[in-house]
């Protein structure tokens, strides 16, 4: 009975807030009403302000609301009153001006009942609907889609008539027929709100629907309008098949994810690994070493740059390459060449190295996780409305990955180096005999290897914790990918490393994390067995090498 | 040299074996003399801590002769040999944890108190028999030889060798070690198998346990020695090295080479799996941190640094690393890693027949110098 009679009340002041927008002289001789005596005289006023269609009325009756305003005895001014210590401090409620401190004691506060405070929800909700600026009409048309308050109904249907920009006008009509759904009305409506709804998708739609649709314990429809029942359960289950299928994407792109992670971490080693038959067990510290750097840098940049933080990545890329490349090198001179055709024994060497590197590490920075940030630009989300997340950073490490590899591929092809290294890689005798100095090769090669694994691990540290332990967390699944893939072919390593992520990431709702991996882990040895040398396989020579 | 008459075949000229062999069943009798019988301020008393430290040195030297084996003469280098003494390990943790009983902390007849704790109802199908010591000594040998039969029947059949086959084993342990860690699993989840109070109704703390555990260690090593020593010196052991240095040649003159690789494979994780039994009860827990790929990688390091296809090296290798290991770790923790990383490093650069071959290459420049 009461909701009839506000719902008419709410018709009235939607009725007025079509009048003309008043000066802010009658905005204040309206305000004033809201100090009258009578609830009557100050719901008419309230109705009025809503009526002006100012955005400055909007902190005026949200005080009222929130029982902040009051009316100073010494001249019955309506003002806002907050408590600061024992004063008050009292503003004016349009302009927000600081007017006078004073004493609990001078003001007295305007009180409001059930009825007035639904009429300032209303009247709230229809003056942000009217907002001139677009973020704030979506903001309000998102709030009365889960406020589901049917007084807004004709306001809301008035603004969407009116309203141009496409993204509020979808949150409008959402709304709406979210709340012609959830309250009683006429059957054809509701079972069009339905099937609107139904188009729109995502978890509240869903939660929504199913509310509709669900059933009493003893399996009759809760909803006592069979038709609007059948539209829910049809828009339900349309709704839930959209949601599996934006999971099931979802889950793509968390494998194309990890398997851009995979591809970074295993490409340098696929080149060592291809050109040189040496299996780099020290590759995953080349990672870390990089993610190190980017450390560094960021440092750098927090203390010294603060507002070019968010280029602290562009500097760190480069001399991550650089600093695991000279590592590379120098491990390739160093100790590695004293090795070749000797390939088990290097991978003894190498793993040798590793360990030192990740003591190294862990006496200068100390075994603890390092703080490295997002710049601004890589943090936040993609989210669309059927609920699906594609975070920035995610996003940008696979195109940051798949430029990686497009980057060495022209490098592969269209270089000198890159023409020796793919003469060796082939043939390493021949090359020798053709004049190509196959230890620079060698050199070189190795440094690219590893300034890559630098590369990656500036990558790494924006979505792993940088610590000493950071290499060896990637460095068996390096190896798989590169042994999937096959050696010394770059297709099969982005194969390779981009199944691999999404077949792990498919398997993990079904099987559970751990064993996912297990399972992956154990399909890779058994497809081993099957093409020994991988899904690429080099011919010729180098194979019995 | 009138012993040689006496000594079976293979261990003709085995100087370095022979020594080994008798230092290693010298120990196995005196130091639980000296553990038992000499009294506490005598200066030979060895004390019980040591004893126990000995014991694990004699277990890991037992796995680095196993990985000796395939990698020293067959050229099969297996960074997962870690799996097969885990496996072996958890095949006797089990037989201690169902010797618990209800004294574990919950009390229960059957249940070990993992289980209690994740509210399980009854005992996992494979837990059945455990109780009994024969069958978890069989398991020991048995669940580490059908994994090994398993797998190196896929690999060698389908000629996986090389790195590849380096990287698949260290596939295999890692896919164990996620796989251990699963509470699911039912062997403990990260915790593993530990406060086993007694071993064939022999208290684990007592003394003389601990001294017998120790002679059972020394005793297999000796045996294991003698096997590995005996199937090496064999006609077999010379086409393991055939395949090791040339293996398409041997292929092509007619030997299955996939068949000769299985069998020591197989025999090597058994030894693996062996030595992983004897070291459980000595240090009182099993946990799938055993699995770690790193773990096997350090086996490789014992038995290079000792030297690697002349079996005693390896288990000199061992007992050297380890000891080394135990010093670093308690004086110098941070050097360890270092040192480690480097010993890798240099026994591969400069000492690629390991301290053995310092040794047996300075005698021979002295005895082949004109």
């Amino acid at each position: 009975m009461f909701r009839r009679f506000h719902r008419s009340i709410a018709a009235l002041g939607v009725l007025l807030t079509l009048w003309p927008i008043p000066g802010a002289a009658t905005l204040q001789e309206d305000l004033a009403g809201l100090g009258n005596g009578s609830f009557a005289t100050r719901m008419a006023a309230v109705t009025r302000l809503g009526a002006s269609g100012a955005g400055a009325v909007v902190p005026a009756l949200q005080a009222l609301l929130d029982g902040r305003l009051h009316r100073r005895l010494a001249d019955d001014r309506v003002v806002v009153a907050e408590e600061r210590g024992s004063v008050l401090i009292l503003t004016d409620p349009l302009t927000g001006a600081e007017l006078a401190q004073t004493t609990p004691d001078a003001v007295d506060k305007i009180r409001i009942n059930n009825r007035l405070r639904t009429l300032i929800r209303a009247t709230l909700g229809g003056l942000t609907l009217r907002s001139p600026d677009p973020a704030q009409r979506l903001v309000a048309a998102q709030a009365v889609f889960k406020g589901r308050d049917f007084d807004l109904e004709p306001t809301l249907r008035q603004v969407l008539e009116r309203e141009a920009e496409p993204a509020v006008k979808a949150a409008m009509t959402k709304a709406l027929a979210a709340l012609r759904l959830a309250n009683p009305g006429e059957s054809a409506v509701r079972v069009a709100a339905a099937t609107t709804l139904a188009t729109f998708g995502g978890q509240e739609v869903r939660a929504l629907l199913a509310e509709v649709a669900a059933t009493n314990p003893d399996g009759t429809p809760r909803e006592a309008d069979p038709e609007v029942h059948r539209a829910a359960v049809a828009g339900l289950a349309l709704v839930e098949e959209r949601l599996r299928l934006m999971n099931g994407v979802g889950n793509l792109f968390q494998g194309l994810s990890l398997g851009s992670v995979l591809l970074l971490a295993a490409v340098g080693l696929a080149i060592t690994f291809g050109v040189m038959g040496v299996i780099n067990m020290a590759h995953g510290e080349l990672v870390m070493l990089g993610a190190y750097t980017t450390f560094l840098v960021q440092e750098l940049f927090r203390n010294h740059f603060p507002d070019a933080f968010g280029w602290s990545l562009a500097l760190a890329v480069p001399l991550a390459f650089l600093v695991s490349g000279l590592f590379g090198v120098a491990m390739e001179r160093g100790v590695i060449r004293f090795l070749y055709g000797r390939p088990l024994e290097t991978l003894l060497a190498t793993w040798g190295l590793s360990l030192m590197l990740q003591q190294l590490v862990r006496s200068l920075f100390g075994p603890t996780n390092q703080e490295v940030g997002n710049p601004a630009w890589m943090s936040g989300a993609i989210e669309t409305a059927q609920g699906l997340v594609l975070t920035w950073n995610r996003i940008a490490i696979i195109l940051f990955a798949l430029a990686v590899i497009a980057g060495l591929a022209l490098i592969l092809r269209h270089t000198p180096l890159g023409l020796q290294m793919r003469a060796v890689t082939q043939n390493r005798p021949m090359a020798a005999a053709m004049g190509i100095r196959t230890g620079w090769v060698d050199a070189l090669t190795f440094g690219l290897g590893s300034g890559i694994a630098g590369v990656a691990g500036v990558a790494l540290s924006q979505i792993d914790n940088v610590s000493p332990n950071l290499g060896q967390a990637y460095i068996i699944d390096s190896f798989m990918v590169v042994v999937f893939g096959g050696v010394g072919n770059l297709w099969g390593t982005l194969l390779g490393a981009f199944s691999l992520g999404i077949v792990n990431k498919l398997l993990e709702p079904v099987a559970g994390a751990v064993l996912g991996k297990i399972l992956v882990l154990v399909g890779i040895i058994l497809f081993i067995q099957k093409r020994p040398r991988g899904l690429f396989a080099l011919r010729g020579r180098a194979v019995e090498a | 040299m009138t012993t040689r008459h006496h000594l079976p075949g293979f261990l003709t000229g085995d100087r370095g074996g022979l020594v080994l062999l008798t230092l290693v069943l010298g120990a196995a009798l005196l130091v639980p003399a000296g553990n038992l019988l000499l009294a506490e301020s005598h200066p030979l008393h060895v004390p019980t801590y040591l004893v126990g430290l000995l014991g694990k040195y004699l277990a890991f030297a037992l796995l680095a002769l196993a990985v000796d084996l395939i990698w020293g003469f067959a050229g099969i280098l297996s960074l997962g040999h870690g799996a097969f003494f885990a496996l072996g390990g958890y095949a006797m943790g089990m037989y201690l944890m169902r010797q618990i009983g209800a004294r574990g902390v919950y009390g229960h007849p059957v249940l070990p108190d993992f289980m209690v704790f994740l509210d399980w109802q009854q005992l996992p199908w494979y837990w059945y028999g455990f109780d009994l010591f024969p069958v978890a000594l069989l398991m020991v040998f048995l669940v580490p030889g059908a994994l090994a039969l398993v797998f190196g029947w896929f690999a060698f059949r389908s000629r996986v060798s090389g790195v590849y086959l380096s990287i698949i084993t260290q596939a295999m342990t890692y896919a164990l070690l996620l796989a251990f860690f699963r509470n699911d699993m039912g062997f403990g989840g990260n915790n593993g198998l530990t406060d086993f109070k007694d071993l064939l109704g022999f208290d684990l703390q007592a003394d003389a346990t601990r001294a017998a555990l120790f002679s059972a260690t020394a005793l297999a090593l000796a045996g294991g020695y003698l096997l590995c020593r005996f199937i090496t010196a064999s006609k077999l052991g010379r086409v393991l090295r055939a395949i090791r240095d040339a293996e398409s040649r041997t292929r092509f003159l007619g030997y299955r080479v996939e068949h000769y690789k299985l069998f020591v494979f197989v025999v090597s994780a058994m030894l693996a799996g062996l030595a992983g039994a004897l070291y459980v009860p000595q240090v009182g827990i099993i946990n799938p941190g055993e699995f770690s790929p790193a773990n096997s990688i350090e086996i490789i390091i014992w038995v290079a640094v000792g030297g690697r296809g002349t079996l005693f090296g390896a288990v000199l290798g061992a007992l050297l690393v380890n000891y080394g290991k135990t010093w670093f770790t308690g004086a110098l923790p941070e050097a360890w890693l270092y040192l480690l990383g480097g010993l890798f490093i240099g026994v591969t650069l400069f000492l690629p027949r390991g301290v053995v071959g310092l040794l047996v290459g300075r005698r021979r420049d002295l005895e082949g110098s004109p």
